[in-house]
């Protein structure tokens, strides 16, 4: 309990932290026009199929880097939309970043993955609940994309309290000729108007629009981890440390809670949500993964309140691994659907997970993400890196899975193989063009060549947040201010 | 292209006029895209003139194609256009003319905002109409499928509402087309789509032929009702009234009772919820008979579901499915087959359930008659009166009047005034408020007697609540008492009890005297607010609070009217000019206001010429005291007065000198708007 109560805590203050210190908001703005001209891919067109991707030699990916200059912008969240078409990356500072894909051309097919900034906009501001004397952060928690309903695009963004819908969409044309205006903008004599003019449309440079459609706030107590969208187009839900909401797109004024594990006491509390998500097909389920490592299942279907589980994900605990630490290592930081809607993926601190659904007393597979920092935790938990939340994602066919690490190393396993890799997202070895090599991290006391000792490892360099292309090998990779892009690379 | 606009094609309707009717239409064209949304809407609003203006060639030509590209508006702005396109056939020059209008209502009907699509497919049917049928086939009917076959499924969706009506003046082949678009919306892969199709089906299923109902809306609505998502599934129960309705009952016992069955034991919630929710309309669509057979076994089912949700919605259709039934044997019905599902409820777990039940509950004792209701209805009744939660015991007292008519009130009576104490008491106040408000009805019903002996107490007790609403409202209580029983009543039992409070030593309740003052004076009439109101206000005009002083100004001012030339002259004015000399510059101003009141009432008197045209004036009354101005009359004008009670109110803690700062702002207001009336 008293442990609980510690962890609770700590993650307040962590929250105070980061707000104290970026002192950057002021130049964020002026930073932010990113080179695009950065953007070089040497090698010709991919055509490969995927099995071939998924060896990870090193020629497979190569990377592409955008800066993101301020050491304070640090990238919150990174999501592809359902064509994968656009980019989605959120920040520290409240901004959101929309990439849009290079279209294909005939002379110039090697650009297939590559990405320019769509749109820039802020999303969130930081502000202060006088009644609570709290700051609310405005860092962006989640990007969600809606299905693409007309020519612009919805997503939703979060913070820690107020979930916002965004309609990003284009013009191209604007009216011209006022009646009491001339060509320079010059008032007319009333006197002088003989007839009327109506303004006609001319085609101008494109421009992108970022308006907010919807403002979803004041309905959590807590602080916002997850949102995750419907797929009856008409309904998402938003889940904080204890409670998950469930609203509809056009009422924002009402949200039906469908979730609460907030106890009578609060000295009772034992376990927190940190994430949640609704199935990819089935409208009436969705799973939320708690800080004690186990995963539930509910049907809208069965009542209205959800407080009751369908499904209850839990692996029993090898007592011989047990020590101080795992509780805290157990807690799950991100949980996913797979695309079929068949399986969920976790991540807590140590590995990744894979539930069948209709098997609820083990993981179907276990993945170790950097088991090498077993021995390690204590230093980990003085330094606070244990509360990490690393996310995790699919790839396009359910096959591969990709999760972040520290030292700015990313893994991805093959579920078909069980081969897995270890790659690095960092500037000095990601020349454009460049192609990434595998890394090894050396656990004894014999380092061989291209190793790294565990004790030379980054912890302030993580990989929190990963995205994976809805159906091709293209993935986008967060590094703290930098966003890294690679795919696979085929002659 | 704007070169088009030039003198030579200037039309008939622009032209004939001067300069000085064009410059009006100008600006309203210019101001179509104003920076500021309230300006653009304005002239959106105002459409109809620009296009008059323009003349109907102009208006096609060249208003029309703007308008169609003009959809980046707010959607404020987009609601108004799709509203005005809807009545704009004659400006563009008739129904040979109307297919103008489908291309910016098709671009409205594609945007994401629901309202803004829904006004432009209302707009889209309603310009069909005036179609001609070679029109229709022409142009309506390409746009429908158009839009059936969009890429976005905001268009499919805004497709869904237009076939039902093109199809009846179509042609055969066209009508085997739309039949045909209509099926493939039915199945489309996006859920929004089927929910639309589903909710237009019913609809669409009028317009056809019986056959074709038969053959192919009845499997259409099958399928809709087994989709794999519950918010298709649950509209479908919709349908199922329409289709129902079109039926013979063999047909409905074979093509629809099946899937309702299906659908009031579905796995979800939210589909019981919807059959339960759209009970009444099943009953009336399937007939007496299946009724019977079906729908009560299913309502019984529903009236226990797991689900609270799907229980109160079923709880609010007890007494208007008891209505519906046949008269023959339905009272015996409802005792053995409702009435038991009924007592279980009232000691639901779920509070929701237990007092959607008590809304309707009372409304039973009609049906049932006399013996029934004491024998079984009542002990429900007390039995919820005595409910742990006030929602309930609220809507049992509310529902009171169909219970007085069958059976009497006293037989509740006993059990009642404990839950109205109770309630009264209550330490939330919105629940004391929601009893106030059911107090004149209560009286009414219980008779004076009960109440002088139960109830009054209660009443002066809310003059003296913390909670200003709720003063306010026991003032607004005492008036409908009085209005109920009488001006000899009011001056034996209210009208001394609250005059004992002008001595209070809390300022706001002082402020309460006057306030009852204010409204019990036009209803005990001119004698008593002679001889027992006006001294207590003009006493209270040397109260040390200026709060109190100008409420006394302001009450003066309210009940002058009441009173006659005489008290006006002698006693009023003196105190009036008194206070118009007040240190307090809060108070000197509303001395002022009822000072010129007053004057202007003493005027009139002195010349009953002028006065006997008031009664020309309608709602002017005979007596022949002036009408006092009710309350919605002149709130433009009082207003800002009210800002400022509700300001002292919420700042009944500060002293005095703090409470003045914030009326520092509000004071230029009424004074500005005081020049302007004069």
């Amino acid at each position: 309990m008293m442990k609980r109560a510690g962890w609770r805590c700590r993650e307040h203050w962590a929250a105070s932290y980061n707000l104290a210190c970026s002192p950057t908001y002021h130049f964020r703005l002026a930073s932010f026009s990113l080179p695009s001209s950065l953007l070089h891919w040497s090698k010709p067109p991919p055509s490969r199929t995927w099995t071939v991707v998924m060896t990870y030699q090193q020629d497979y990916l190569s990377p592409c880097l955008y800066p993101l200059s301020a050491l304070s912008d640090i990238i919150s969240t990174v999501e592809f939309n359902h064509t994968g078409e656009l980019l989605a990356t959120g920040d520290k500072g409240g901004r959101v970043v929309i990439f849009q894909r290079e279209q294909e051309s005939k002379n110039q097919v090697h650009r297939r993955g590559e990405y320019n900034v769509y749109s820039t906009f802020q999303s969130h501001e930081p502000e202060f609940d006088y009644l609570k004397s709290l700051e609310i952060e405005e860092k962006i928690n989640k990007i969600r994309w809606l299905p693409q309903q007309n020519a612009a695009y919805f997503l939703l963004s979060t913070n820690d309290k107020t979930v916002k819908l965004w309609k990003v969409s284009e013009r191209d044309k604007r009216p011209e000729g006022y009646n009491l205006k001339d060509e320079e903008g010059r008032l007319r004599d009333p006197a002088t108007i003989t007839t009327l003019r109506v303004p006609v449309l001319r085609p101008m440079d494109l421009m992108v629009e970022a308006t907010p459609r919807r403002v979803f706030a004041n309905a959590h107590t807590y602080h916002i981890n997850s949102i995750s969208v419907n797929s009856d187009y008409e309904t998402y839900m938003s889940a904080d440390d204890l409670r998950i909401n469930l609203w509809n797109f056009e009422i924002t004024n009402q949200s039906f809670n469908i979730v609460d594990i907030k106890p009578a006491n609060m000295e009772e509390l034992t376990e927190v949500i940190t994430a949640a998500e609704f199935h990819p097909h089935h409208c009436n389920t969705f799973v939320y993964s708690s800080s004690k490592g186990t995963i539930r299942l509910c049907d809208m279907r069965a009542s209205a309140l959800c407080d009751r589980h369908t499904k209850f994900f839990e692996e029993p605990e090898d007592p011989s691994n047990r020590s101080f630490f795992s509780e805290i290592i157990s807690s799950i930081s991100d949980v996913k659907f797979s695309h079929s809607g068949r399986c969920i993926m976790t991540r807590d601190y140590l590995t990744v997970k894979v539930w069948d659904l209709n098997m609820e007393n083990r993981p179907v597979e276990t993945y170790q993400v950097h088991d090498y920092l077993r021995s390690k935790l204590c230093s980990l938990y003085e330094n606070d890196c244990i509360f990490d939340k690393f996310e995790c994602v699919w790839n396009g066919s359910d096959s591969v899975i990709m999760t972040g690490s520290y030292n700015n190393f990313f893994r991805m396993f093959d579920r078909n193989t069980k081969r897995d890799v270890t790659l690095e997202a960092s500037r000095e070895n990601s020349k454009p063009r460049a192609i990434l090599k595998p890394r090894k991290v050396c656990v004894g006391g014999k380092r061989r060549k291209d190793e790294i000792s565990v004790d030379s490892l980054d912890f302030s360099k993580k990989i929190l947040h990963t995205a994976w292309h809805p159906s091709e090998n293209i993935i986008a990779v967060a590094a703290t201010n930098n966003l890294y892009i690679f795919q696979d690379k085929v002659n | 292209m704007a070169g088009v606009a030039g003198p030579a094609t200037g039309s008939g309707a622009a032209g004939g006029d001067g300069d000085d009717s064009l410059y009006p239409i100008a600006v309203l064209i210019d101001e179509l895209r104003n920076e500021d949304v309230q300006l653009r809407l304005n002239s959106i609003k105002k459409l109809s003139t620009i296009a008059l203006a323009l003349g109907v060639e102009r208006t096609r030509t060249e208003l029309l194609p703007f308008l169609t590209d003009t959809i980046y508006d707010e959607d404020e702005v987009l609601l108004a256009l799709a509203e005005q396109l809807g009545n704009f056939t004659g400006l563009v020059g008739g129904p040979d003319f109307a297919h103008c209008l489908l291309p910016p209502l098709e671009s409205l009907a594609t945007v994401e905002e629901t309202v803004v699509r829904d006004k432009a497919v209302e707009s889209l049917r309603q310009i069909s109409q005036e179609h001609t049928p070679v029109a229709l086939e022409a142009h309506f009917v390409p746009l429908v499928k158009r839009l059936a076959s969009g890429d976005w499924f905001t268009s499919r969706t805004s497709a869904c509402g237009l076939f039902s009506v093109c199809y009846p003046r179509a042609s055969i082949a066209v009508k085997g087309e739309i039949r045909q678009y209509f099926r493939s919306l039915c199945s489309d892969d996006t859920p929004m789509v089927r929910r639309a199709a589903a909710s237009k089906l019913g609809e669409f299923a009028k317009v056809l032929e019986l056959d074709s109902v038969k053959s192919e809306i009845v499997p259409l609505f099958t399928n809709l009702a087994s989709d794999e998502q519950d918010s298709v599934r649950l509209l479908a129960v919709e349908a199922c009234v329409s289709i129902a309705q079109l039926l013979s009952q063999d047909d409905i016992e074979a093509l629809v009772m099946p899937t309702l069955r299906q659908a009031a034991e579905d796995k979800s919630w939210r589909v019981r919820y919807m059959v339960a929710d759209k009970f009444s309309e099943l009953q009336k669509a399937v007939g007496p008979k299946i009724t019977l057979n079906d729908l009560i076994p299913a309502f019984q089912n529903l009236l226990k579901d797991c689900e609270a949700e799907v229980r109160a919605a079923a709880a609010h259709k007890v007494k208007e499915l008891c209505e519906n039934l046949p008269m023959e044997g339905r009272e015996t019905m409802i005792m053995n087959q409702i009435l038991p599902y009924i007592k279980e409820l009232v000691s639901d777990t779920n509070q929701h359930v237990k007092s959607a039940l008590a809304s309707v509950i009372m409304g039973l004792s009609t049906i049932l008659g006399k013996e029934n209701t004491i024998e079984h209805l009542l002990p429900l009744f007390l039995a919820q009166l005595k409910d742990e939660c006030p929602e309930v015991r609220l809507n049992i007292i509310s529902n009171l009047d169909c219970v007085n008519e069958v059976i009497g009130i006293r037989q509740l009576s006993q059990s009642l005034l404990p839950a109205i104490v109770e309630l009264a008491e209550d330490a939330k106040w919105r629940v004391r408020l929601a009893i106030i408000e059911y107090m004149p009805l209560l009286a009414g019903q219980l008779g004076v007697e009960f109440f002088d002996e139960k109830l009054n107490s209660l009443c002066m007790a809310w003059l003296v609540d913390h909670v200003y609403a709720i003063r306010e409202a026991a003032t607004n209580n005492l008036m409908k008492l009085v209005q109920k029983f009488g001006t000899e009543w009011a001056q034996n039992t209210i009208v001394p009890k609250v005059l004992v409070m002008a001595n209070d030593p809390n300022y706001l309740h002082r402020m309460t005297t006057l306030f009852c003052i204010n409204a019990l004076s036009e209803a005990c009439g001119q004698e008593i607010t002679t001889k027992q109101m006006l001294p207590i206000v003009l006493k209270m005009a040397g109260d040390q609070v200026a709060n109190v002083r100008f409420n006394v100004a302001k009450s003066l001012q309210k009940i002058g009217p009441i009173l006659d030339t005489d008290a006006l002259q002698e006693e009023v004015k003196p105190v009036l000019q008194k206070l118009g000399q007040d240190e307090d510059m809060d108070v000197k101003y509303f001395a002022q206001e009822a000072i010129s009141a007053v004057a202007q009432r003493l005027r009139k008197l002195d010349f009953p010429v002028k006065d006997s045209e008031e009664p020309s004036a309608p709602g002017a009354d005979k007596n022949h005291f002036l009408r006092p101005r009710g309350p919605g009359e002149d709130t433009g004008k009082v207003l800002p007065l009210i800002s400022r009670h509700k300001e002292t109110e919420w700042l009944e803690w500060l002293p005095r000198r703090q409470q003045r700062q914030p009326s520092l702002g509000v004071q230029v207001q009424p004074r500005d708007q005081h020049i302007s009336c004069t």
